[in-house]
């Protein structure tokens, strides 16, 4: 490493581990965990103690050892510290424990290594730098591996990258040439190749190095890299060469600390810490004051009877001394158990989620994982709420849904296709009998619809055996529509670049290819040109029905006008439609053009628009076959879960990499746009001027709404302004106008006009722009943002958001591993925000407003004594009573109050989305509800003090013994205060389950019992020193003047407060108080449920399930994937396994023009940076790289 | 079947608990509760608070400052600390009987036995009869640990160097003759302090046990000598001792020095004249402390305390003052019960 970091860059010698040795590279043994059994408790304990919580209690501890100071015996402070390490410390051992056991796992994979000429089994720890090991189909790969040679030809092998990136679809790695033709073992372990490359970084996409073997130099890039984490597929074996392993490897670099997020309450709760603090220092300033005075004035005089101590010999320093004396005693205004008890209620919240049947997907197997258990009750104060659209509110399915053949429309029952043709994808499903009638019949058009969906694509086959056809589609609507070609008898069985092998209706058809007029986005359509085996030229078009019908011979117009119809049928159901055109060619028109397409392919420069109107002058008059509308499936229960949150007030975004039209089209189908909003804004400018203009006329449109709408120029409006727009507006933007919209000076606007909008899409942005657009939000609006998504283009945006929610149960783990929370379906979501974060965020609030208001009831008492004591930091309570007080005889009610507590059921706040707003609203716990529960803990702190204090003072028992000693006012005013913050507990909590009442009764009898335990003869007499209460309890409790003071404090402290709640919920009733209501009456009366109740929501029902509308707007979607398609690669014959005829076939004319192509795309769109083309590789093997990096 | 299992592995159970369906009561402030519920409270502490206040207006108490600082005091020419060994007299007339038990008190005014050094200045060990303690008092003793000739001081602290050591004898004056009225010392202290926390070392005769140890500073007679007409309550169980090292709440209080109810004066007090007189010993002037003495008889809730009946009377009424208003504003705002849930 030392050597490395000196030069910059690793060298390694393959088969050579002395000379590797020098080097001193990390071993391939990973290690996660983070202690052993020596380090733990050091480690563990440095690490704790970083918390500023605990380390404040340290402190205390300390200062709780100095006589002079100490007021309280240092357990006072031990105890709960030591409790509340311990809790920690277990947690992390546990968690330290999964990982040691994953990393051993891991650690003892095995792996067949090249030593000495032969393959050893290896555990993967023992893998070191520079060994050659040997790889399987399935297996995972061991560390970084440059790819020496396989199984496949020209040293091809597949991976799958999904751990390492997310990504789902295979990818293509390719061995340098020379190490290709090395082959079998032996020749391996002569392998002498020294390779020099970068250092160890975090680059997935990146490598750089440098191949030298028998004086020659060849370079690496990427496309020769095995990353460890990949899993080998489709590929029998390959040999790879170690570069990096164990922590170097790019995995492992990758797997950096997530960053850790806080909720907005953790914030204010700290925030809330500190204002304690700061009143902590006050109080203590304050008596420390009183102290000087008093000492002065007081206890100078009455030094006769009280000596002032040696070291303290004047009034100034005891006011020092007392004041930190009185920080001690004071503590307790910020219980060091208030973090675990925050933790352990967080904790129980999770679980709920995780244990929720509610939430569990029974066709994928997955129940909901709260992955993160720190950010619970944020879920109940979600305001935005960002999705990804493919895999989260789509299924990414397409289903060949319904189509318009020659005027007529089929699609309404499903169809059996077996008996029909034994080729047929048993998972197909289609619903109209009619057309297979048709197929049966043998009608012209509807073979030539089929036999076009047939041939004009990019797929690729593979057949495994015969009939067992897998169809490899660059996009899946692709694949449905071939697909559907296939069920209805009109089979692809496979192709060479200049043939297309198809099997119709069981009779199999050769076709030569002649061209493929590929797709992209300008041209939105695609065609094929192909000669029939009777020698018919034949050009097949698919492509966007707005570009294509422009397109069609005039002869089509009745055809045209039914087919239109149609189509805007299909888009008003929300599906993809295409239209699909043919037209014959004779010879002599093919010879024509394809000389003009031959001189265009050929031209220098300006090539793309000299091919672009090669295509455009052969795509013309074509006659009209039909269209074809596909289903991009929406997951289940998406429109009505979209209805729902936005009931509750949360603005839903949906940010995708698709195009515009697909997205306003899932927009649609999902009720995100419907066709009632007022107007649909859609901005899709290029450059910055563009961008401004656009948006400054949708802030006119607006503000003919609102007449609000602020000036587009600085100062930036305040966006609240735009909060109260009558209409009802969406804004589409697309990516590329993204990217200005998001620059400094028009983010404001930006973000006050979207703001105004009910619905936003951002389509084709890339996963930075998701961030920055979470980011944005967050910035401006305050608000907590939740970012769903299942890929690993969602990451960026999940990790950003306030909460990540990661869709489960697919492929890519990715972003379930950057997630927060995970569960497999869209619809979850609701009741993931609704029910458990309502709940959790309740609970919250509750617990807080409880715990401080215990806190201060129990601690300001001893402000109080603190005037009638001289300042001297005399505490009112037996010692172990402070002790004990947070940790037992108070802390159950109010845990079980935190974790079970339900102001009304779950369905209710499924019915009621309203009942959300009080979260986003922060209502149930902020500044101003601190203060209430401090002054109502001060209060109640007063009348425990002097309550007890007025009627102690002169009482004497019924045997004329005073009450006013010292220990029977501190078990006097012990007992109220547990008296009291119990009853208030049991007024707070609003769902007594079995649990509460255990706790509730529990902790008061726990009190009385170790209270007479403690104050017991025989602990007296085996500790004289330290339990002088003895007796104390039975000598308080048998008064009756006792109880009827604590009765009076009780009735004191908790007739207002029932007083006022009455009140407020007569007066101004809360949407849960309305509704608890209800439910309660309505259990009394036992009627049946869901009278006027769910109104609000049957209605979102009945939307989903009514059709929408006839439309005036078509969405018209290309159902392509926005990718260029692979035609250039198909007639090149370049991702084909063919032996020579591909070799011979691919002339540098073709294969320089597509890799020109390919650099060019990559630089505009892709964020790889272009692979490097090795000088001394020959143009050969590199082609079939660059293709591959170009996916 | 295996694909079944693997379900059943993952599907969270179907339990009441962990679905969150445990059966609960749900309680709210209806109305219907609150508002009898305040009536009935307050009814209660009214009825209470008769009862206390009542009672409490039956029992006599009878107070006398003789701390001095007045001239005309009896008690001014004790006040000056110079003087040593001074008794005064204070005269005083019951108009009518003290009935029932009759407790003398004496009382301090601004003395801080809270206070947290003073409190903790004692040596429980030593005070439970430990004898190795009687060598070496704790710490917590200092600066009443040892003498100036490193004796340690037995019983050794603040608290039991600053015990109050006036005396008192109680006469009535019956044509001009005074009889003494005797004061019951024994059992005014706790229990527990005397039968368990407070232990005498078990030598005898208790002087040996007290060997190479000095009495406290500011005492006249050791320890085993605090009461010289009964034995038996010397040590650390003298009544007195217990009495003073139970240590006060707040800075005025009043601790119990015996009781009257021997021979004729059982029933009580009668009317007539009284001379008490007062062994000056215990200065309290240096701090403006004040001395008092109290007469007091008690009934089942203890002395008089009128703070607790007139506190019930008060929170009672305010609690049916309240149940009024709340009444009012229900009739006026009457929760939506019949409306089911409002429109949202």
């Amino acid at each position: 490493q030392y050597l490395c970091a000196k030069h910059e860059e690793r060298r390694v010698r393959a088969n050579d581990r002395e000379y590797n040795e020098k080097f001193q590279y990390a071993s391939n043994c990973i290690m996660t965990s983070k202690y052993n059994i020596v380090t733990f408790l050091p480690v563990n304990l440095f690490e704790q103690f970083q918390e500023v919580a605990n380390t404040y209690f340290l402190f205390l501890l300390i200062l709780q050892l100095i006589p002079q100071i100490s007021s309280l015996s240092w357990f006072t402070t031990i105890v709960p510290l030591a409790l509340v390490l311990s809790i920690t410390a277990v947690k992390d051992a546990t968690d330290d424990y999964f990982r040691h056991k994953s990393d051993n796992q891991v650690n003892n994979r095995q792996s067949q290594v090249l030593i000495r000429g032969s393959l050893q089994n290896e555990k993967w720890m023992n893998v070191r730098v520079g060994d050659i090991i040997k790889l399987e189909n399935n297996q995972f790969v061991a560390a970084d591996l440059l790819l020496l040679s396989s199984s496949e030809p020209h040293g091809l092998c597949y991976i799958e990258t999904a751990e390492l990136d997310g990504e789902s679809n295979m990818k293509v790695r390719q061995s340098v040439s020379v190490t290709s033709a090395l082959g079998d073992p032996n020749n391996l372990a002569l392998f002498d190749g020294e390779v020099v490359c970068e250092p160890p970084n975090n680059k997935l996409d990146r490598f750089c190095g440098t191949l030298y073997w028998r004086d020659k130099k060849y370079t690496l890039t990427n496309q020769n890299m095995l990353l460890r984490g990949c899993v080998l597929r489709n590929t029998e074996a390959c040999y790879g060469l170690v570069i990096f392993a164990g922590p170097d490897t790019k995995l492992m670099q990758n797997s950096g600390r997530t960053k850790f997020k806080r909720t907005s309450i953790d914030r204010l709760m700290n925030t809330l810490v500190l204002w304690i603090f700061g009143f902590l220092v006050c109080m203590g300033v304050i008596l420390a004051v009183g102290n000087a005075v008093w000492e002065r004035e007081v206890g100078s005089l009455f030094q006769s009877y009280l000596p002032w101590d040696p070291p303290v010999d004047n009034f100034l320093f005891s006011a020092f001394l007392s004041f930190w004396s009185y920080v001690i005693i004071l503590n307790t205004v910020v219980p060091i158990s208030l973090y675990v008890s925050v933790e352990v209620i967080r904790l129980g919240h999770s679980y709920f989620i995780n244990w929720d049947q509610q939430m569990f997907c029974s066709q994928c197997n997955t129940p909901a994982e709260a992955r993160t258990t720190t950010l619970n009750e944020e879920l109940g104060q979600v305001e935005y709420i960002f999705s990804d659209k493919t895999g989260t509110l789509t299924q990414n399915i397409m289903s060949f849904n319904k189509c318009s053949i020659n005027g007529k429309t089929y699609g309404t029952d499903p169809l059996d296709f077996t008996p029909f043709n034994p080729l047929a994808d048993p998972n197909f499903c289609f619903y109209d009998d009619t057309l297979l009638e048709s197929v049966k019949v043998g009608d012209t058009h509807t073979h030539k619809f089929f036999r076009l969906l047939s041939l004009c694509h990019t797929v690729m086959s593979e057949e495994k055996s015969e009939g067992e056809l897998f169809y490899k589609a660059q996009s899946p609507d692709e694949g449905a529509l071939v697909t559907a070609a296939r069920n209805f008898g009109f089979v692809f069985r496979s192709r060479t670049p200049g043939t297309i092998t198809t099997t119709e209706m069981g009779r199999p058809v050769t076709y030569t290819l002649l061209a493929i007029l590929d797709f992209n986005n300008i041209r939105k359509r695609m065609s094929v040109i192909v000669r029939n085996p009777e020698g018919r030229i034949c050009l097949y078009c698919k492509g966007a029905d707005t570009v294509l019908l422009e397109r069609l011979h005039p002869c089509n117009q009745e055809l045209m006008n039914i087919t239109s119809d149609h189509l805007n049928e299909y888009a008003a159901d929300g599906l993809r439609t295409l239209a699909l055109a043919y037209r014959d060619l004779s010879e002599d028109e093919w010879e024509a053009w394809s000389e003009s397409h031959r001189c265009a392919d050929k031209a220098a420069s300006c090539r793309e628009d000299r091919l672009a109107a090669a295509y455009e002058q052969i795509e013309q008059d074509m006659m009209l076959l039909g269209a074809t509308a596909i289903e991009d499936k929406l997951q289940e229960g998406v429109p009505e879960t979209i209805a729902v949150l936005s009931l509750a007030n949360i603005k839903i975004w949906v940010l995708t990499g698709d195009k515009q039209e697909t997205a306003v089209n899932i927009g649609y189908s999902c009720k995100m746009l419907t066709d009632d909003m007022t107007e649909v804004f859609i901005i899709s400018g290029h450059t910055v001027q563009s961008v401004r203009q656009e948006l400054g006329s949708v802030c006119l449109s607006l503000s003919l709404f609102s007449l609000q709408c602020p000036p587009p120029s600085p100062p930036p409006p305040p966006s609240n302004l735009m909060d109260n727009i009558s209409g009802e507006f969406a804004l589409v933007i697309n990516g590329h106008s993204l990217a200005h919209a998001l620059e400094a000076d028009m983010e404001t606007e930006f973000v006050s006009t979207a703001c105004a909008c009910k619905a936003v899409i951002c389509c084709r942005v890339t996963p930075l722009q998701k961030a920055q657009v979470v980011e944005l939000i967050k910035k401006h609006k305050k608000a907590v943002t939740l970012a769903i998504g299942d890929g690993a283009n969602d990451v960026s945006m999940i990790k950003s958001a306030h909460i990540g929610v990661g869709i489960s149960g697919q492929e890519g783990i990715q972003a379930v591993l950057a997630s927060d929370y995970s569960f497999s379906q869209f619809r979850f979501l609701q009741r993931l925000l609704l029910v458990h974060g309502r709940w959790s965020y309740l609970r919250m609030c509750r617990f807080l407003c409880y715990f401080f208001y215990k806190n201060f009831a129990f601690t300001m008492v001893h402000f109080w004594f603190g005037f009638f004591c001289g300042f001297s930091a005399q505490t009112v309570y037996d010692q172990y009573f402070i002790t004990l007080y947070n940790i037992v005889y108070t802390s159950l009610p109010v845990l079980a109050m935190g974790i079970f507590d339900q102001d009304v059921p779950d369905q209710r706040s499924l019915e009621y989305p309203k009942l959300y707003e009080p979260g986003q609203l922060n209502l149930l716990f902020n500044k101003r509800e601190f203060f209430i529960c401090i002054a109502q803990g001060i209060y109640t702190s007063v009348v425990l003090f002097f309550v007890p204090c007025a009627v102690l003072s002169n009482a004497t028992q019924s045997t004329g013994v005073p009450l006013a000693d010292y220990q029977t006012f501190a078990v006097t005013t012990a007992t109220t205060l547990v008296i009291v913050v119990s009853v208030q507990i049991a007024l707070d909590t609003g769902f007594w389950t079995v649990i509460n009442h255990v706790f509730v009764w529990g902790s008061l009898g726990l009190y009385f019992t170790i209270m007479f335990a403690l104050h017991s003869q025989t602990l007296f007499k085996i500790f004289p020193n330290q339990f002088h209460f003895v007796g104390s309890a039975q000598s308080t409790l048998l008064q009756p003047v006792v109880w009827l003071t604590i009765a009076l404090a009780t009735a004191i402290c908790i007739v207002p407060v029932l007083a006022f709640r009455f009140l407020k919920v007569d007066l101004k009733p809360q949407l849960s108080d309305t509704v608890r209501h209800t439910q309660l009456v309505r259990q009394k009366k036992r009627k049946p449920v869901g009278r006027s109740v769910g109104g609000a929501w049957r209605g979102v029902g009945r939307v989903s399930e009514g059709r929408l509308g006839t439309r005036g707007s078509r969405r018209s979607g290309y159902a392509f994937a926005h990718q260029e398609g692979f035609g250039e690669l198909i007639t090149s014959g370049k991702n084909m396994r063919l032996s020579s005829l591909a070799l011979a076939n691919f002339a540098s004319r073709h294969s320089s023009s597509w890799i020109d192509t390919l650099r060019r795309k990559k630089h505009s769109h892709a964020h790889t940076p272009p692979s490097a083309s090795g000088e001394s590789s020959p143009p050969l093997y590199r082609l079939p790289l660059l293709f591959l990096a170009g996916e | 079947m295996v694909k079944e299992e693997q379900e059943l592995a993952n599907r969270p159970d179907n339990t009441a608990f962990t679905q969150q369906r445990l059966p609960a009561w749900q309680p709210m402030l209806s109305a219907g509760i609150v508002i009898p519920g305040f009536v009935l409270i307050g009814l209660a502490f009214i009825g209470i608070g008769v009862a206390l206040f009542v009672t409490s207006r039956s029992i006599q108490v009878l107070e006398f400052d003789y701390t001095g600082v007045d001239q005309n005091s009896p008690c001014f020419k004790c006040s000056d600390p110079k003087v040593l060994n001074c008794v005064c007299n204070l005269n005083f007339s019951i108009d009518s009987l003290f009935k029932g038990t009759v407790f003398f008190y004496y009382g301090l005014s601004n003395y801080y036995q809270n206070f947290r050094k003073y409190g903790v200045s004692k040596d429980d060990v030593q005070l439970s009869g430990d004898l190795t303690n009687f060598k070496t008092p704790s710490d917590t003793c200092s600066p009443y640990a040892y003498d100036s000739n490193n004796q340690p001081i037995v019983p050794c602290g603040s608290i039991a160097n600053s015990m109050f050591n006036d005396a008192f004898k109680l006469y009535q004056i019956i044509n001009g003759t005074n009889t003494l009225v005797p004061f019951d010392g024994k059992g005014i202290a706790w229990w527990t302090d005397y039968n368990i926390k407070y232990r005498n070392p078990s030598i005898t005769p208790l002087k040996n046990a007290f060997n190479n140890t000095v009495k406290p500073i500011f005492w006249s007679k050791p320890a085993y000598e605090l009461d010289t007409s009964d034995p038996a309550n010397n040590g650390f169980i003298n009544q007195n001792f217990l009495v003073w090292m139970r240590r006060a709440a707040l800075p005025n209080f009043r601790k119990l020095y015996g009781r009257i109810n021997e021979g004729d004066y059982a029933q009580g007090l009668p009317a007539g004249n009284y001379s008490l007189e007062i062994a000056y010993n215990y200065p309290v002037l240096s701090f403006d402390g004040r001395k008092k003495v109290v007469f007091s008889n008690v009934s089942w809730m203890g002395g008089k305390n009128e703070f607790l009946g007139i506190a019930y009377l008060v929170i009672g009424s305010m609690c049916v003052f309240m149940s009024i208003v709340m009444l009012i504003v229900y009739a006026k705002f009457k929760f939506p019960e019949e409306d089911g849930v409002p429109g949202h």
